[in-house]
């Protein structure tokens, strides 16, 4: 046995190890990319849902444009109000104070209360009944209860009621805009959190056509409009919008509403409307 | 050396022992990386650049270390160590010099350095007896036959999303049988070298 034979091999190999080693240890140095330690501290931070809700994709990139001072410091929907104040924290900014926001089901057209057109036996998906003359609810505007924001939503925070209506558990959602961009009749609207009188209707019929299909659609009788002290109501193409920046949450058009079709209670589900 | 025996060289890798459809080499990237054809297109560039580098640093491995030192034994070793090193290498420059592209590239760069087309690569050169220039022309022969294949590759898969299939072969299976018979169809250049 020669000691060549163990010697060569070992020392060839270690020394191009070593070498390559110290090669790559200089390249290192060299090609250092400062990372902003801003961006690992945000990441870190973020809830990591990569859910894209922010409208950016992914909690890397959010980071990214956060520390790049590109995305809001509030544009995370899912952290909501805490995480906002811990990214302005490391920013060094202050919030600018935007209320967390949840998804609501703009429709309280049940079965018991809205018509329908026709029995629907098809794919039990919304999107795919809407292609089949916009659904077997009568009014076009409704929402159709089969569920295409509950499969989408991934926080589980949709359900469906008995009167195949799509309920959204505002304790739950999270705001990722999942099921808005889902839902083929745009019956879900985005509504601050605080927020308690809702116009729970969806229709751009006339008031006539309205009463005929539904109990509980906005007939445009405008009386909400009238009613609010703080004229926060406005109506445009035969439906009333709350602006939710003046609405004190009064119950006023609550209670005028001729049809109901203002709910007061987005987020205190059992108390009196004149509680407030 | 003439031009000609290089021109055969270029062609032989590239079409009649393509890597990955002859030599059934690196499949795995040609798998992984082949739903979009812009990510292949990447994964192509930057295995064109290890393979050829890869290609001239071995050489010089082999001839002035192993060689002289009588230890060819350890070729395979030794070829793993340089490759793993120049992709690291590859990386930290590209990081540095072109963040979208390093984006671009994203996992699949690291990955190179477990791709047997290159590792298979830098010892065919050495069993061929190519001199420097010769393994170059096969170095980029050979990136340019698995950029091709990998390409055509892509393309077909993303057609193959489109495609009304049966369920059971949505989706890999119908890969693996679309690799296949490309690998078939490029059995008729046997024989043009």
């Amino acid at each position: 046995m020669n000691i060549e034979g163990i010697l060569y091999p070992a020392v060839s190999l270690g020394g191009l190890g070593l070498l390559f080693g110290a090669g790559l240890a200089f390249a290192a140095q060299k090609f250092k990319v400062d990372v902003d330690p801003k961006i690992t501290t945000i990441r870190d931070l973020l809830p990591g849902a990569n859910c894209g809700g922010c409208g950016l994709p992914g909690c890397d990139s959010f980071a990214r444009a956060v520390a790049a001072g590109e995305a809001p410091v509030d544009g995370c929907p899912v952290g909501g109000p805490e995480l906002a104040d811990a990214l302005a924290e490391v920013m060094g900014v202050e919030v600018a104070g935007s209320a967390k926001k949840v998804a609501k089901v703009i429709c309280n057209g049940g079965s018991d209360k809205c018509k329908e057109k026709f029995i629907y036996n098809g794919i039990q998906d919304c999107i795919a009944a809407n292609m089949v003359n916009g659904g077997s609810k009568s009014c076009k505007y409704g929402c159709l209860g089969l569920g295409t924001c509950v499969t989408v939503c991934p926080f589980d925070a949709i359900e469906i009621t008995d009167t195949g209506l799509a309920k959204i558990i505002p304790e739950k959602c999270t705001a990722c805009l999942k099921c808005v961009e889902a839902c083929p009749k745009n019956v879900i609207t985005m509504v601050p959190y605080e927020q308690e009188v809702v116009i729970t209707c969806n229709s751009n019929d006339p008031g006539k056509v309205v009463r005929q299909k539904c109990s509980v659609g906005c007939i445009a009788c405008q009386i909400c409009v009238k009613a609010c002290p703080e004229q926060a109501i406005d109506f445009e193409n035969n439906l009333a919008f709350i602006n939710y920046d003046k609405c004190t949450n009064c119950y006023i058009c609550v209670e005028k509403c001729p049809t109901k079709a203002i709910e007061g209670r987005l987020k205190k589900e059992e108390e009196a409307p004149a509680a407030v | 050396m003439s031009i000609s025996s290089i021109f055969i060289i270029l062609i032989s890798a590239i079409f009649v022992n393509n890597f990955v459809l002859s030599r059934f080499l690196g499949v795995c990237p040609f798998l992984g990386v082949s739903k979009q054809v812009e990510t292949a297109m990447g994964m192509g560039m930057a295995v064109t650049f290890v393979m050829t580098m890869a290609s001239i640093i071995t050489y010089v491995a082999q001839r002035f270390i192993l060689d002289t030192l009588g230890i060819e034994y350890m070729q395979t070793i030794v070829f793993i160590l340089v490759i793993a090193s120049l992709v690291q290498l590859v990386e930290m420059v590209i990081q540095k010099t072109s963040y979208t592209l390093y984006q671009s590239l994203g996992v699949y760069l690291p990955l190179i350095t477990t791709n047997c087309a290159v590792l298979g690569l830098t010892i065919l050169n050495i069993q061929n007896e190519y001199n420097l220039i010769e393994l170059i022309f096969h170095a980029i022969g050979a990136a340019i036959g698995f950029s091709l294949a990998i390409v055509l590759f892509a393309a077909i898969r993303e057609r193959m999303e489109l495609a009304d299939l049966p369920v059971v072969f949505k989706g890999f299976p119908v890969a693996l049988l679309t690799a296949g018979l490309m690998s078939l169809a490029f059995m008729g250049f046997m024989g043009l070298v």
